[in-house]
């Protein structure tokens, strides 16, 4: 991860206590049968320890079995532990959450123009319902702004403190339920009945309880599940055929056998890998309404992003002044400068910046009373100022050109489209109706950036940049900012065309995205990011909400997913790859009574049959929980291709995984046989 | 191993492979309805088939009516299998007047010829007339080879359409592998072998008198037309009890090498035509790989543990060292002509690919001799495997491999562009239930039962191995034996013959339920995020996969058969 907006401790003292707690309750078996693995494992630890009373009331010596049926039942509960320290670390975020959801006093109005509002609380809100909201106000719910401006601090789900503006109309009219009005007043219109709101997804999500399971974990739990089946009926006949060579094996050893075989390890850490991997996303600030979502983004072959505020910043910044027709660089950027004195648009106020910066000047004592600026419109296109005799007209060049009633120079045409190629865009300055020469704004493209998309072309991920500008200065800043392919003058349709024809092929692809009209595209991807202060509708499109607003974040929530699935994968790998040790401990163990000769299996040296059985069993035991927070932190993740990675993890968890439990199993052996003398 | 044995193993292998390219070309051609040579000859006759049958060639059948329509076929044609054994004696061509059969004998063997297994609870010569061994058995040699063909086409389509559920015709596709592929193979090769001496006649059997005067029935029949197809159908069936190693199944050197080709040819050929099937060689090499690996490392183990000997027998001062004058080790069993070399290799073959044919008694290999044709079916015959059968069981373990290896890469495991979800893991694992349930649950009920324990000839832990052989043989439908172990009682018959029943179609069905389901996907287009499926890795990694799901599955079997058996008998004559 390259980036962590805050680094929580993987436990606390707390969260142990509670998550002790949390694992006896989750021995409810209602509960337990969630996880087909860790039930079995439940069952057959009732079984042991049914055994061990037995033996106790009938006068056998019941220690073994004792010992046996203990560390049956701490298997449970280790994974029931994992489970529920997931948990806690996601109740935790929940919580911060659910601190916005305070039980605050909607104000509802009947209509946009009503003077009085009904005081009412705010989860008796319905989707439709007005309200309105004024400075110091909370507001109640989701919803849209239908009349009116206002300031909001939005800090409580984003962290971020400087207030925002929200604004009926337009693309900055989504609020959030549980943030507070800094000034003025704004009507909104609830979008999202009470429990169905994106925090309440959210809190849901994290804190497991109503946890669906994604669709490979699901895949996975059948795996296991039929792993179980295949070592049941393997420890079930294996009674068969002991009884056929002579001498039936004592249950207790059978079930040992049973439990070790079974893959306990990823079956009791299956569901603290996903609640983990849910609850590293609400720490980016993501808000995904369903952990399929996230799943899906670790498929990600596409990605589409739009340019302006993702790989470029925001604004464009003047960088040039090209004179052309005699006019000198300096005259050009004293009229343009002067022109743009009161600019309040970024463009204006770069224009100024770097005329002061050339030639030292001081554009505000430029500023005289007369001056009569004539602000930029959609229908001319250009902006200006008018004193004495003078005007002085800055903008797009058609509409000067136009004005100065002539179709433009040679090098005029020239100076035009080197900026244009450059991927910066052309601005005219005219004094007086005669044309001094070109600005060149240029489009910023975000410092990293380049490197952000070097790492996900690594992952095996296309990034597609999408842009109203023409395909000259779309091409010119693809180019450089190092996206591999763009679509230029994109309208809605075009987007989703896009998506379809890119799905057609069998893509899976997600967009981020904030406007009104991106919400169909949004939709339409696999992976839809919609930006927190986008519209209402873009946040109901899309599957995730990015509360920073942050487009590139969108590779995080790809490694997060990726992550989520290699651990999965790893751990499912380890613990298949374990049973080999397991089998070379127990097999001779069970068998060594009917043939002698069955020492020759016992490569470990073992001490005897019951510190063979007993150390296998503890390793299982312990295993589990050493693995917890590997499972909570999710397997390291480089982007790589594929091969790469494929190999680092085998190399670890495959060779590792039958390695480790060999030394391990042998280390417990002689401690055990030391300490106890079995 | 000596310098011959080195040699024949050279030419085998490069035979082999020489045969299989174009072999894998014409069968792609063959499969995807192009035209070949063949068709110019043949086409004329296969429209009039279909016309013939009411076949609509060009409608394509989505996973249920394909399954529906094997299902159909193979049960018509056990029941006509069925009644032709039970009433042979009221048919023709039976100069020896044998006897109609006993209703779970004849049960028996319907389901064995119909599912590809051909284990014989019969002797061939003295049970069958002419009639039962020709249009019986021979024709269930084609029908369930084609069978095999068929299902397998069906799974490679179901990972080559895009957003189409259909997987073919299965009357096609059965009609296809006899015409194009099963008879003209056959026919050339039962000519082959009538040149080597192979009888193929009607004649009844001929009395000798011996050298030493005794009398001896010498046995005929139409030898040389079923002997091709069960060779290369991977049938196994022999027309003699005893197989390829009666020296009228089997007479000589260049017969017995030509065998062992066919045992190989059909199916390493498909694996071919699979790689360009789907367009990408490279995957077909990848299969083949990983089978190789295996394969060598048992043939090895099977030689090397054949070549030493028997312990036993050091005592006895008995010469066990292979020499120019001496095949050595253990001979028990083996034909002095095939020796050592050709018998562990035929062995090998055999067990890999679903075969069953023998030309030596696999009962009597050293205990981890014999282990090797007892893993080869417990890991399901994916080892090359059976005509079609091989195919898509590997194809099995290859979608738990990759779904296993794809979460570790961190995407949704796909194969082929294909995403393995859980409806497909679902189905691989039912799949891959059903074989323990058949191997351990019925062979452990056959061990206790008194009616199935006095099928053993041997106790301990021989006797073990004899049943588990008997029931994974069924199980994987090859059809080997521990010919000690005695298949032909009412109880085994049927216990058998259910175990084969689910080792076919429990495998048969959801693999074109995966199919199906695969078929109506989308393919994604590989990218560098995507887990390669053509690399030695993935070799490295289905490879392991194969052994430790059998491995760890069969381990505490194999530990009280052949690994106990190999301990005491090392250990007792340890000094």
């Amino acid at each position: 991860m390259s980036k962590t907006t805050e680094h929580r401790p993987l436990f606390s003292l707390a969260l142990l206590r509670d998550a002790t707690i949390g694992a006896f309750i989750k021995l409810n078996p209602e509960k337990l049968i969630r996880n087909p693995v860790m039930f079995t494992v439940g069952v057959t630890s009732a079984m042991a320890s049914l055994i061990t009373l037995c033996e106790a009331a009938t006068g056998k010596s019941y220690s073994f079995s004792l010992q046996i049926a203990l560390w049956l039942w701490f298997t449970v509960l280790f994974g029931n532990f994992a489970e529920a320290v997931a948990e806690g670390r996601g109740k935790a975020q929940a919580d911060s959450l659910r601190k916005t959801k305070t039980d605050t006093t909607a104000k509802k109005v009947d209509s946009i123009g009503a003077k009085d509002f009904t005081p009412v609380a705010a989860t008796t809100l319905r989707r439709g319902d007005l309200i309105v909201a004024e400075a110091g106000d909370i507001i109640p719910g989701d919803g849209d702004v239908v009349h009116g401006i206002a300031t909001v601090d939005e800090s409580s789900i984003t962290g971020e403190s400087a207030p925002v503006i929200r604004e009926s109309g337009g693309d900055r009219s989504a609020v959030t339920g549980g943030t507070r009005i800094v000034s003025d007043r704004i009507i909104v219109e609830i979008r999202a009945n009470p429990g169905e709101s994106f925090l309440d997804r959210m809190i849901g999500l994290v804190e497991g309880a109503k946890r669906q399971k994604t669709p490979n974990e699901i895949a996975l739990t059948i795996l296991l599940v039929g792993l179980t089946l295949i070592f049941l009926i393997v420890c079930v006949t294996l009674q068969g055929l002991a009884a056929y060579s002579g001498k039936m094996v004592p249950v207790i050893y059978l079930i040992a056998l049973f439990i070790t075989l079974i893959p306990t390890t990823i079956g009791g850490l299956l569901s603290a890998i996903g609640i983990a991997g849910m609850d590293r996303l609400v720490n980016f600030n993501v808000i995904a309404k369903s952990g399929r979502a996230v799943e899906a983004a670790g498929d990600i072959d596409v990605l589409l992003l739009d340019k302006t505020g993702t790989i470029t910043l925001g604004n464009r910044m003047a960088s040039e002044f090209i004179a052309v027709g005699g006019a000198t660089e300096e005259s050009l950027a004293e009229a343009a400068m002067v022109s743009s004195l009161t600019d309040d648009t970024p463009e204006g106020k770069s224009i100024v910046r770097l005329a002061e910066d050339r030639f030292k000047w001081n554009g505000g004592a430029r500023h005289k009373p007369d001056m009569n600026f004539v602000p930029f419109s959609a229908h001319t296109r250009m902006s200006g100022v008018d004193f004495g005799e003078t005007s002085i007209r800055k903008g797009a060049p058609d509409s000067i050109l136009y004005m100065c009633g002539t179709s433009g120079s040679v090098e005029i045409t020239r100076a035009i489209e080197r900026v244009a190629k450059t991927g910066g865009t052309p601005l005219l300055v005219a004094l007086n109706k005669r044309i001094l020469g070109v600005v060149h704004l240029k489009d910023i493209i975000k410092p990293g950036i380049h490197e952000r998309f070097m790492t996900l072309r690594r992952m095996g991920i296309r990034t597609v940049m999408i842009t109203g500008d023409n395909p000259l200065t779309a091409a010119a800043i693809a180019a450089e900012a190092g996206v591999d392919d763009f679509l230029a003058e994109a309208s809605p349709e075009k987007k989703l065309a896009l998506i379809r024809s890119e799905q057609a092929k069998g893509k899976l692809i997600a967009m981020c995205g904030d406007g009104s009209n991106d919400a169909p595209a949004l939709a339409q991807a696999d992976v839809g990011v919609a930006m927190n202060t986008g519209t209402m509708a873009a946040r109901e499109a899309g599957n995730m909400i990015d509360l920073d607003s942050d487009p590139t974040k969108l590779i995080e929530v790809v490694m997060i997913g990726k992550q989520l699935l290699m651990s999965r994968g790893a751990l499912t790998t380890f613990s298949i790859a374990n049973d080999v040790a397991k089998y070379f401990a127990i097999i001779p163990a069970l068998f060594i009574g009917i043939y002698p000769s069955m020492n020759a299996l016992n490569v470990m040296h073992l001490h005897s049959p019951k510190s063979a059985v007993l150390s296998a069993i503890i390793f299982n035991a312990l295993i589990l929980i050493a693995l917890v927070p590997l499972a909570l932190k999710g397997v390291k993740y480089q982007p790589a291709s594929a091969s790469t990675i494929l190999r680092r993890n085998l190399l670890i968890y495959g060779f590792g995984g039958i390695i480790v439990p060999f030394i391990a199993i042998k280390l417990l052996d002689m401690l055990i046989s030391q300490t106890m003398g079995i | 191993m000596n310098i011959y044995a080195l040699l024949q193993f050279v030419a085998f292998a490069a035979v082999s492979v020489g045969l299989m390219l174009p072999l894998g070309i014409y069968m792609a051609k063959v499969f995807n309805g192009e035209a070949t040579w063949a068709g110019k000859v043949l086409g004329p006759i296969e429209g009039l088939s279909y016309r013939l049958c009411g076949v609509r060639g060009a409608e394509q059948q989505n996973w249920a009516q394909y399954a529906g329509a094997v299902i159909i076929f193979n049960a018509l044609g056990g029941a006509v299998l069925f009644l032709i054994l039970m009433h042979q004696d009221q048919l023709p061509w039976n100069p020896q007047g044998l006897p109609g059969l006993p209703y779970d004998l004849a049960f028996n063997i319907a389901v064995s010829f119909v599912t590809n297994t051909n284990w014989q609870s019969y002797g061939g010569e003295t049970t069958l007339s002419y009639f039962s061994q020709m249009l019986g058995l021979t024709v269930q040699n084609f029908m369930a080879a084609a069978t095999g063909f068929a299902v397998a086409v069906a799974m490679v389509r179901g990972f080559t359409h895009k957003e189409n559920p259909g997987l073919g015709n299965f009357y096609v596709d059965v009609t296809r592998a006899i015409f194009y592929v099963l008879l003209p193979l056959s026919l050339l090769f039962a000519l082959f072998l009538i040149w080597q001496g192979v009888p193929d006649n009607l004649q009844p059997y001929v009395q000798a008198t011996t050298l030493e005067g005794t009398q001896q029935t010498i046995a005929q029949g139409p030898v040389a037309s079923q002997i091709a197809i069960k060779m290369l159908g991977s049938n196994g069936g022999g027309y003699f009890n005893a197989n390829a190693a009666h020296p009228y199944e089997n007479p000589t050197p260049l017969s017995n090498f030509f065998q062992l080709i066919s045992i190989l040819l059909l199916s390493i050929g498909l694996i071919a035509a699979f790689g360009k099937m789907v367009g990408d060689r490279r995957q077909a090499w990848a299969l083949l790989a990983s089978m190789t690996i295996l394969f060598m490392i048992l043939l090895g183990l099977c030689y090397f543990s054949e070549a030493n000997g028997n312990p036993a027998f050091g005592h006895l001062n008995i010469d066990q060292i292979i020499s120019d004058t001496n095949s050595g080790g253990n001979m028990e069993g083996k034909e002095v002509r095939f020796g050592i070399f050709n018998s562990a290799l035929w062995a090998t073959t055999t067990s890999a690919t679903s075969n069953g044919s023998v030309n030596a008694m696999h009962d009597s290999f050293m205990p981890l001799g014999g282990l090797v044709p007892l893993f080869n079916m417990l890991v399901g015959e994916v080892i090359y495997g059976g005509v079609g059968c091989g195919l898509y069981g590997i194809l099995l373990y290859v979608l738990i491999t990759v779904f296993i290896a794809g979460l570790m890469v961190g995407r949704t495991p796909e194969y082929l562009g294909k995403k393995i979800e859980a409806h497909e893991i679902k189905l691989a694992v039912i799949a891959q239930l059903l074989y323990p349930i058949c191997v351990l649950g019925f062979g452990v009920v056959s061990l206790l039962v008194p009616l199935g324990a006095s099928s053993m000839s041997a106790t301990g832990p021989h006797g073990l191995t004899q049943t588990i052989y008997a029931y994974a043989s069924a199980a994987a439908n090859n059809g080997s034996a521990f010919a000690g172990f005695n298949g032909n009682t009412v109880f085994q018959n049927i216990m058998l013959g259910i175990v084969m029943l689910i080792g076919r179609y429990g495998v048969i069905i959801p693999v074109l339920a995966i199919a199906g389901s695969l078929a109506a996907k989308k393919i994604t287009p590989p990218s560098s995020g995507t887990f390669p499926t053509h690399g030695l890795m993935f070799v490295v990694l289905l490879t392991a996969v194969i052994v430790m799901f059998g491995g760890l599955t069969y381990f505490p079997a194999l530990a009280l058969g052949p690994v106990a058996e190999h301990l005491s008998l090392f250990q007792s004559v340890a000094p």
